[in-house]
């Protein structure tokens, strides 16, 4: 595997921590929200900690499995099809079946960290990273590895399923942080209603474009 | 599919204050003797459109009986929710109760106004089935759906179970159920409203079935067994916290009116009649940590008459209580108007200390005994009644008649129906707007008034306006 691939991956990895953090419905505007409740900036910023944090756990909580899954080795290549494909499954899903989950309601508004974790589950967020992260992952599928050797690589690659996690959620908690910042310093409220573009379609297509791009890249 | 959030939601209380103003009034027509259908009015009330104060469109119900009272919106501002993450769904269609029949109309409102027509019928077995609930009253758009309070439980006469709220789905319009998991000690219900960023609700009492369908029932109201609780919810728990018992005496406790900034935790409900002293009066809620308390704060009082001019129900007392059935807060929670349907007195309170409320208006229509006319001369039957106050506060929309059986024993006269609009001086005080004249169709009476684009008592806000 090149540097250059390993950074365009990187780069991807804080690209898609990015758009998940404009995009409104990942939580920015519960900081504004907090922020003018209180009138205060610093409630501003205190809601983006767990705002970060759900994020954070939601990234994981799909990316580890994976990680585990590279301790075979023989499989590493099947892995990477067909966690592609549940990623375009899941995008196709998404495109079809547009009602959300009203669950997502029921949770309290007190609760930020949980409602960050959940709406990001409940989007698919976490498997937008999959085919970024395996492209990422040590592999050495020309040699027989004995249990130690396997053993460091899976511990490796958790450490690594950590480290995207942190660098998505930093970059996508950067971001909806500017965002939020901006509409309770500058831009008022009304960027909300003007500015919120559904992005159901763009979201939908997003994961299956990943989930393409690591199709075809497997090969 | 819809891109954009709907026009008509604003995050917070001040935007909806500087939107531009409403051009036509959603009013429910009901048949006071039940012998024509209901109907949904749409007037113009644009003063520089050439039917201004004219009837631009009626959709007249398929069935008879249903006795509209009040109603409300599919979505609202509330649709901007930090924790919705998905604003897209249309101010589109109207829900409108029958509260007599327990069937709910849904009215589609686009492409225009002047094309509103039925989208849906929800039949009452699909509520009584679903629910075990009857008699639909409040509506109001929530974080999961569409929120319908209910006056009666299950059985023919409502009285099997207690009322409470159930669920809509606002897209389908499907019953999806109960709302309440942990009622407490509630059993009846009449109003609710909400502060959707704390996360509570409030919620009020009238009475049973059996204690408004034929009429007021003056041995339950002298032995004090109409409503006199408020309740406070845990709104995403769906659970009562806190019931107050206001005292016996204060009987019917009716419109809730939390502030409309959520940053504010406080807000006003008012009280129908003392039955101590027949007044009317206004109380004042708000949080103090995590208890609710509320107060007495403003008291109308009765006005002795000649009972030549009173109704058998009130001969024996002569005097007229106000009756205070309808409040309403404008938008920047600065002024709260409550209707006096009994004495025939609208009432501007400035409630910038919310719990000081301040006289500093009054205009007077009709009356039980006073019965003053419209200021061009003409008769207002029944007395102020249902107000619902534009976004920008500048207009008051007031209607007349307050519950058919009731209208015919307050006002044995008859209470046609009325459409008046009341200007607001941003400074305080108030006047009825002499060219505003809405001509109602014969036998037709007034209630509940939803202005396009959203008004006092329909939107709920999720972020302050500071």
């Amino acid at each position: 595997m090149t540097d250059g691939l390993n950074i365009g991956l990187w780069l991807a990895v804080i690209a898609s921590g990015i758009y998940h953090g404009v995009n409104p419905g990942m939580g920015w505007p519960l900081a504004v929200a907090a922020g003018l409740m209180e009138r205060r900036q610093s409630a501003l910023l205190a809601a983006l900690a767990p705002l970060a944090g759900g994020h954070f756990l939601a990234m994981a909580v799909i990316l580890l499995p994976f990680g585990m899954l590279t301790a075979l080795q023989y499989w590493n290549h099947e892995i990477r099809i067909v966690a592609a494909l549940i990623v375009i499954c899941i995008g196709v899903l998404l495109f079809v079946y547009r009602r959300h989950p009203r669950v997502l309601a029921r949770i309290p508004p007190s609760q930020i960290g949980l409602w960050s974790f959940a709406i990001a589950i409940a989007h698919g967020a976490g498997l937008m990273l999959v085919p970024m992260y395996l492209g990422l992952c040590t592999t050495k599928p020309s040699t027989i590895l004995d249990h130690d050797a396997a053993m460091s690589i899976v511990t490796n690659n958790l450490g690594l399923a950590v480290l995207v996690s942190a660098a998505h959620a930093l970059a996508m908690i950067g971001a909806g942080g500017v965002v939020a910042w901006l509409t309770y310093r500058y831009f008022g409220l009304q960027v909300l209603s003007k500015a919120w573009i559904n992005l159901d379609t763009v979201w939908a297509g997003s994961l299956i474009a990943v989930g393409l791009v690591a199709v075809a890249g497997s090969f | 599919m819809i891109q954009r959030p709907d026009p008509t939601f604003h995050a917070s209380p001040k935007l909806a204050i500087e939107a531009a103003p409403e051009k036509f009034a959603y009013t429910l027509l009901l048949s006071g003797d039940f012998t024509k259908p209901d109907a949904l009015a749409i007037v113009d009330v644009d003063p520089s459109s050439s039917q201004y104060g004219k009837i631009v469109h009626t959709v007249t119900m398929p069935n008879k009986g249903d006795e509209f009272h009040h109603f409300g919106w599919n979505a609202c501002s509330s649709a901007l929710s930090p924790l919705s993450g998905h604003a897209f769904i249309e101010r589109r269609y109207l829900i409108i109760p029958g509260l007599r029949s327990s069937r709910i109309y849904v009215i589609d409102t686009k492409p225009h106004p002047t094309q509103a027509k039925i989208h849906k019928i929800i039949e009452p077995e699909e509520i009584f089935h679903k629910t075990g609930y009857s008699r639909p009253h409040t509506v109001h758009c929530g974080p999961d759906g569409i929120y319908v309070s209910t006056l009666g439980g299950a059985g023919p006469d409502g009285t099997e179970g207690p009322p409470g709220i159930f669920i809509l789905d606002c897209e389908t319009f499907d019953v999806l159920g109960r709302w309440e998991i942990d009622r407490g000690p509630q059993l009846l219900h009449y109003d609710f409203w909400w502060n959707l960023p704390r996360d509570y609700m409030v919620s009020s009492e009238w009475g049973l079935p059996p204690q408004f369908e034929n009429g007021i029932v003056p041995e339950d109201l002298l032995a004090n067994k109409y409503g006199h609780h408020v309740h406070f919810w845990n709104l995403r728990a769906r659970r009562n916290v806190q019931t107050i018992d206001l005292g016996a005496q204060h009987q019917m406790a009716l419109e809730v009116r939390p502030a409309h900034d959520p940053a504010r935790e406080y807000g006003f409900l008012g009280v129908v009649v003392d039955t101590t002293n027949l007044e009317g009066s206004i109380w004042t809620w708000w949080r103090d940590g995590s208890e609710f308390r509320i107060e007495k704060t403003a008291t109308i009082p009765a006005e002795p008459a000649d009972p030549e001019l009173l109704p058998s129900l009130l001969k024996g007392f002569g005097a007229v209580p106000p009756l205070v059935t309808d409040i309403d807060l404008s938008l920047d929670d600065k002024f709260l108007y409550v209707a006096c349907w009994g004495t025939g007195e609208l009432r501007q309170y400035d409630v910038t200390e919310p719990r000081k409320p301040k006289l500093v208006g009054s205009v007077h229509a009709g009356g039980i005994a006073r019965r003053t006319p419209r200021p061009d001369g003409s008769h207002f039957a029944g007395g102020p009644q249902m107000l619902e106050i534009s976004r920008d506060g500048k207009r008051v929309y007031v209607t007349n008649s307050l519950y058919s059986t009731w209208d015919d024993q307050f006002y044995p006269g008859g209470v046609p129906g009325s459409l008046a609009i009341v200007n607001v001086n941003p400074a305080g005080g108030i006047a009825f707007d002499k060219a505003f004249r809405v001509e109602i169709p014969e036998g037709y009476r007034t209630h509940q008034v939803r202005l396009e684009g959203g008004d006092c008592s329909t939107d709920s806000f999720c972020y302050s306006s500071a």
